[in-house]
């Protein structure tokens, strides 16, 4: 069906169609168009009346964000608001820490790259009003090591604002005392699991917490610590200047706001945009990413979050909508929203069997089902993609991934078995008949 | 914090790249100076044409008091440390799937012809490659990075010519190799609003926020 015809038939289907309004957008220099310096984003209206927001006090931010309906932007997708209300509500003799998680490296991703450096300001506004709501007086930002210049640009626009008494000391003249450090990571994937990430900000290996105790309570250093995402925290200064009323007009019902898609993969014009949640994964492409190459009907699959988030045949992707709700009932998830398209010419064996020698590679190597089945998972995959295996081993590795599942003290046990799952409840017959060649 | 070695021959951070660690160190609570281990490993590796010695991580761990073996496991857990000698230009080309779906396998090719195997160093010193996960650019596949910089939207005549140049002395320039800004999509007709145009409509926006 052309794309146009289509878009008449989805009307009443609980999507949410038509393109987010220019208005509506949050971030406005999302592609480095103008600069990101402090007058430039000023202009762009950041900074605007922040010292006012602060004024207003902790529980009224944090009761917007409550109920502005913001969930989480690095993934898990928990409501924002509700994370920073776990908090403890006064200062005893352990400091509270905000720390952003901007490690990002989930395959597909590629959007808090473009806020580092070409939205620093918001970012950086954010961290303040976010710190300030969890009484936190310091903040870290842990950015992936290989983003270099990224970590520069972000860190001349935090000078930027110390010089302009934004943060620092009496930051925005509110009285609120207000440091913000940027930190690096060294190339581990396994660092953007929070508590991986905390160990990893404490000077050690990146290898994950057993929860409990939570961050809130217990994180760095074992102080009282947050972890959000890059998105997460720049979003929001524009909630609170334009209410959180506003934020869940747009979206959907439980997915509310906007969210940054990374298309990529094959489309005709991969690209980073920012949409309201809920559009037409068809929409979507067709309209920001140029459309499947070779057109619609050459769609083959989507991995519709990241690498981690089980993948859906073409089929399900034509009315698909894209939040945390719709997703989950097609046991994939929404993930980052990175969203990689992959056409009839692709060998999704071949390219799942990549994924798994990804997590292979990135296994921290604490947990044994992991460290074990990541290496055993990829083995098989790589003999399936070279046709090299029986098909009686389809069903022994559906067995190992579900005892990988869950067995692991953080996620990314889940993470190296779901795209293998996927795989095989879409795609068995593909992986059969290669086998019985 | 301890005296720098005196003698000539043992790796110590420049008078220069000694400010930069002295920032590092700043940005943490007093006590807790290890956070800063990777940006020290870092910047030492970077002293040292890219790769860490035993004898430099070593170094590490006894510039912030720290037992050797503590820094030996950071600079062998994080895969940004290289652990034998790199070429100057160090090249890491994403090859996870968002980029394998854009070509990075040409790449591949490119890099084995020319350099060699990976991790392996050309007789001249120059160049080295290896093959390493999500670079996190995957809209702007496929992506090398070289050093620091990112080199985007990669065609393996662009590597072609970004070798040739390397070798030859010549600048190259990063980012994207098809003329985009940075993740934008490639489409004549996209309209990019200007500086001016933003002020405008944020002007017009409602902000209940901060109305009194």
């Amino acid at each position: 069906m052309k794309f146009k015809k289509w878009l008449k038939t989805v009307k009443n289907l609980g999507l949410v169609p038509d393109m987010l309004k220019a208005q509506d957008k949050i971030f406005t220099n999302i592609y480095g168009n103008n600069s990101s310096n402090l007058k430039s984003s000023l202009n762009r209206g950041n900074w605007d009346s922040t010292k006012y927001l602060i004024d207003k006090g902790r529980d009224w931010i944090i009761d917007e964000m409550k109920s502005s309906g913001l969930r989480g932007r690095g993934g898990a997708g928990f409501p924002t608001g509700l994370k920073w209300s776990f908090m403890p509500k006064e200062v005893k003799e352990r400091p509270h820490y905000l720390v952003v998680n901007a490690d990002e490296s989930e395959p597909g991703t590629c959007k808090d790259r473009e806020i580092l450096r070409h939205e620093p300001h918001q970012f950086i506004e954010g961290c303040l009003l976010a710190s300030y709501a969890m009484s936190a007086n310091a903040c870290y930002v842990y950015v992936r090591g290989e983003y270099v210049n990224e970590r520069y640009a972000l860190q001349k626009a935090i000078n930027e604002a110390y010089d302009s008494g934004l943060i620092g000391k009496n930051a925005c003249k509110s009285g609120w005392d207000f440091d913000m450090y940027v930190h690096h990571g060294a190339g581990a994937y396994i660092c953007g699991e929070e508590t991986a990430l905390l160990e990893s900000l404490e000077g050690k290996k990146g290898m994950p917490r057993l929860k409990p105790p939570f961050p809130a309570n217990c994180g760095l250093y074992g102080c009282p610590t947050t972890v959000n995402n890059v998105e997460s925290i720049a979003v929001a200064p524009e909630i609170l200047r334009r209410g959180a009323s506003w934020f869940s007009s747009l979206g959907k019902p439980n997915n509310t706001g906007t969210k940054l898609f990374c298309i990529s993969g094959h489309v005709n014009t991969p690209c980073n945009v920012e949409e309201e949640m809920g559009i037409p994964l068809r929409e979507l492409l067709e309209k920001h990413a140029g459309g499947v190459k070779g057109g619609w009907d050459n769609l083959l699959a989507v991995i519709p979050g990241g690498s981690s988030v089980p993948c859906l045949p073409a089929e399900q992707c034509q009315n698909l909508s894209m939040d945390f709700d719709t997703l989950k009932e097609l046991k994939s998830g929404l993930g980052t929203a990175a969203v990689i398209v992959m056409d009839k010419s692709t060998d999704i064996v071949k390219a799942i069997a990549r994924l798994s020698y990804f997590y292979k590679h990135e296994s921290c190597g604490q947990c044994t089902p992991c460290r074990e089945g990541t290496g055993w998972m990829w083995r098989v995959m790589d003999r399936m993609a070279k046709g090299n295996a029986g098909v009686e081993e389809i069903d022994l590795l559906l067995e190992v991934t579900k005892q990988v599942e869950g067995h692991t003290i953080c996620a990314l046990g889940d993470a190296a078995a779901w795209p293998i799952q996927g795989l095989i409840r879409h795609f068995r017959p593909e992986i059969e008949n290669r086998l019985k060649k | 914090m301890n005296e720098v070695n005196k003698n000539k021959n043992e790796f110590c951070f420049s008078s220069k790249n000694k400010i930069l660690v002295e920032n590092e160190l700043k940005k943490y609570p007093k006590g807790r100076e290890t956070s800063a281990i990777i940006s020290l490993l870092w910047i030492a590796q970077k002293q040292n044409g890219g790769w860490l010695s035993t004898e430099i991580i070593e170094y590490v761990a006894f510039y912030l008091n720290i037992p050797k073996i503590r820094s030996m496991e950071i600079a062998t857990f994080y895969s940004m440390f290289n652990l034998s000698p790199v070429g100057k230009y160090h090249f890491q080309m994403c090859g996870t799937t968002p980029c394998m779906l854009c070509g990075s396998d040409s790449l591949k090719e490119v890099l084995s012809k020319k350099i060699g195997a990976q991790s392996s160093v050309t007789d001249d010193k120059l160049f080295s490659w290896i093959e390493v996960e999500c670079l996190g650019a995957c809209c702007n596949a496929p992506v090398i990075q070289i050093n620091d910089d990112y080199y985007e939207d990669l065609h393996s005549s662009d590597l072609e010519i970004i070798l040739d140049n390397l070798k030859n002395n010549k600048s190259i320039k990063d980012g994207s190799y098809k003329k985009r800004i940075s993740s934008e999509p490639l489409n004549k007709d996209l309209k990019m609003l200007t500086e001016d145009e933003i002020q405008e409509m944020v002007k017009n926006r409602k902000k209940p926020g901060i109305s009194a």
